[in-house]
């Protein structure tokens, strides 16, 4: 009886020693961007540990997700009123991701179904949008199918249906890239562990993007002191005029 | 050579940049206008948010100005009297602006109204010259037009009169005031200077003496440009500084060619180029109207 009392209490622990851990990292803890910034790649890489370090006949697969901070956005639809494009239409998204990317080592669809895809947002498809309720559902798909386009030609959300390279079974890495215009904040890569359409191991990092020197300096600036700023401005302007006139004055 | 503009949050080409402000520098030492016409559309197509653009183009039409400002004041081509009390109503024009600039940004329409606006007054002004130019030319005839008074009856009719000497004018202030004031509203809602609205107006509607007129217009346009900078860095805080910059640097060095070219030409000829010009832009943005968008959907941050 009481053997089996400790058999019980230790059975977490044993079927947490029966799974495999994830040990992932980032190319990059923060990124910081500056004046030359034109974008950045991102390496997520990482290893699997299996139990006992064997390596099962069928190899788990890896799906890695990087999330950027969420904003509540207003995305307008433009119509055709009277010959003219305008805004007509309107929706509220309260936690759209600014930054979206999913990569991994097997179509997301071929790995886990709806269900699974759904809670965990495994795919563009996946997102949680949470539109301000009231809309019509017909009008709301059409919105969310909006940003979607919008964002993925902006390069801010991206699926790489194969984009995660597993060497011998253990070691995972992927690239994903990430767009000059990306909205600074908090950043998380998350890391599935997914075999036979369950998520058997996850992990997360979280990745700082942040403007950096000059740019940070001016970015604050243009907030929190907007009149000396603005007065800077028209400094430079009047100065860099006058310079000129004066320059071109002495020459002729 | 990629550069990282802070407010816009996005990279650009410097060069690209460096080069369009020159390009319009070149047409306004030319031409005697601002080019903030050109500089706030150009700027939108290239990808720059339309708000940064509006407003980092008012800095760059401050600092395209000074010379021009420099050159006719040595001249004594400036009418002080009537440029401060224009730049009074141009204050008050641009404080009124950015009120409606925030009302058109919440509901949606600001981009269909700057469109609407650019396409009227640029089409207007620029069908005008165009035809000025090609009577100039002798390629159309008309007939002799009627002597013109002098003195507009609206505006001789309105009340307390002051007297300009520089102008040679015995008129109303609430004229030029209210000139001021709409070329005001244009600056915050256009990001252009409106020489091309206030040179025609002055000589047309207050009847200035023509030696005066291209001087006071761009004192004018100085002051209120740069108290229109002072507005967009406080309430929409899209000035950015780097893109401004960039753009002055081009547009500073290509006003000085502009002004020494613009001696080398026949003035009809410069008219009419000027006028084609402005009539390209305001067929590009009423295409930009009638023709399907790239971006049916738009995303406004909350």
């Amino acid at each position: 009886m009481r053997r089996a009392l400790l058999l019980f209490g230790l059975a977490p622990l044993l079927m947490a020693q029966s799974q495999p851990r994830l040990v992932p990292d980032i190319s990059a803890r923060s990124i910081e961007i500056r004046y030359s910034f034109t974008g950045a790649q991102l390496l997520l890489f990482g290893a699997i540990l299996y139990p006992g370090g064997r390596v099962p006949s069928r190899p788990a697969d890896v799906i890695v997700v990087l999330k950027g901070p969420v904003q509540p956005i207003l995305l307008r639809e433009k119509q055709k009123i009277a010959g003219i494009w305008m805004n007509a239409d309107s929706n509220r998204f309260s936690s759209a991701p600014s930054f979206y990317a999913v990569a991994s080592s097997e179509p997301v669809r071929n790995l886990v179904d709806e269900r699974t895809a759904a809670i965990y947002e495994l795919g563009l498809q996946d997102l949680q949008l949470s539109t301000g309720g009231g809309a019509l559902p017909e009008k709301e798909r059409r919105f969310e199918a909006g940003l979607l386009d919008l964002r993925k030609r902006e390069g801010l959300f991206a699926e790489y249906p194969t984009g995660v390279e597993i060497s011998e079974g253990v070691l995972y890495r992927a690239r994903i890239s990430i767009p000059s215009q990306v909205p600074v904040g908090t950043y998380t890569a998350e890391t599935f562990l997914v075999a036979d359409g369950k998520v058997i191991a996850a992990a997360t990092r979280e990745i700082e993007i942040g403007k950096s020197g000059f740019e940070r300096f001016i970015a604050l600036a243009a907030t929190r002191h907007s009149f000396l700023y603005g007065l800077a401005a028209v400094i430079l302007s009047l100065g860099l005029g006058w310079a000129a006139a004066m320059a071109f004055r002495r020459r002729s | 050579m990629d550069i990282y503009l802070p407010i816009a949050g996005q990279s650009v080409n410097a060069l690209l940049i460096i080069l369009l402000g020159g390009l319009v520098g070149l047409l306004s030492g030319m031409f005697g206008v601002g080019g903030g016409f050109l500089t706030t559309p150009l700027l939108i197509f290239y990808g720059i948010p339309p708000t940064v653009a509006v407003a980092s183009a008012t800095t760059q039409i401050t600092g395209a100005s000074v010379s021009g400002v420099y050159a006719h004041m040595r001249r004594g081509g400036v009418d002080l009297k009537m440029g401060g009390v224009m730049i009074v109503g141009g204050a008050f024009g641009s404080l009124v602006g950015a009120g409606l600039f925030r009302l058109l940004q919440s509901s949606g329409q600001i981009d269909l109204v700057i469109g609407f606006l650019y396409v009227i007054l640029l089409g207007g002004i620029g069908a005008l010259m165009l035809k000025d130019a090609m009577v100039a030319l002798g390629w159309i005839k008309l007939e002799a037009p009627k002597d013109r008074p002098r003195h507009n009856r609206w505006v001789a009719g309105l009340p307390g009169r002051w007297r300009f000497y520089a102008s040679g004018l015995y008129l109303s202030p609430l004229a030029p005031l209210a000139l001021g004031f709409l070329a005001g509203i244009m600056t915050v809602l256009l990001g252009v200077g409106g020489g091309f609205i206030l040179v025609p107006a002055m000589i047309y509607i207050l009847g200035m003496a023509a030696r005066v007129v291209v001087g006071t217009s761009l004192v004018m346009i100085l002051a209120v440009s740069a108290v229109t900078t002072m507005i967009h860095a406080m309430t929409t805080q899209s000035v950015d500084i780097v893109l401004a910059a960039l753009l002055l640097v081009g547009g500073v060095i290509g006003a000085q060619y502009g002004a020494v070219l613009a001696t080398r030409l026949k003035p009809d000829y410069l008219r009419l180029a000027l006028a084609s010009i402005i009539l390209l832009v305001a067929i590009r943005m009423l295409l930009g109207l009638a023709w399907r968008p790239d971006e049916i959907f738009t995303v406004e941050y909350l």
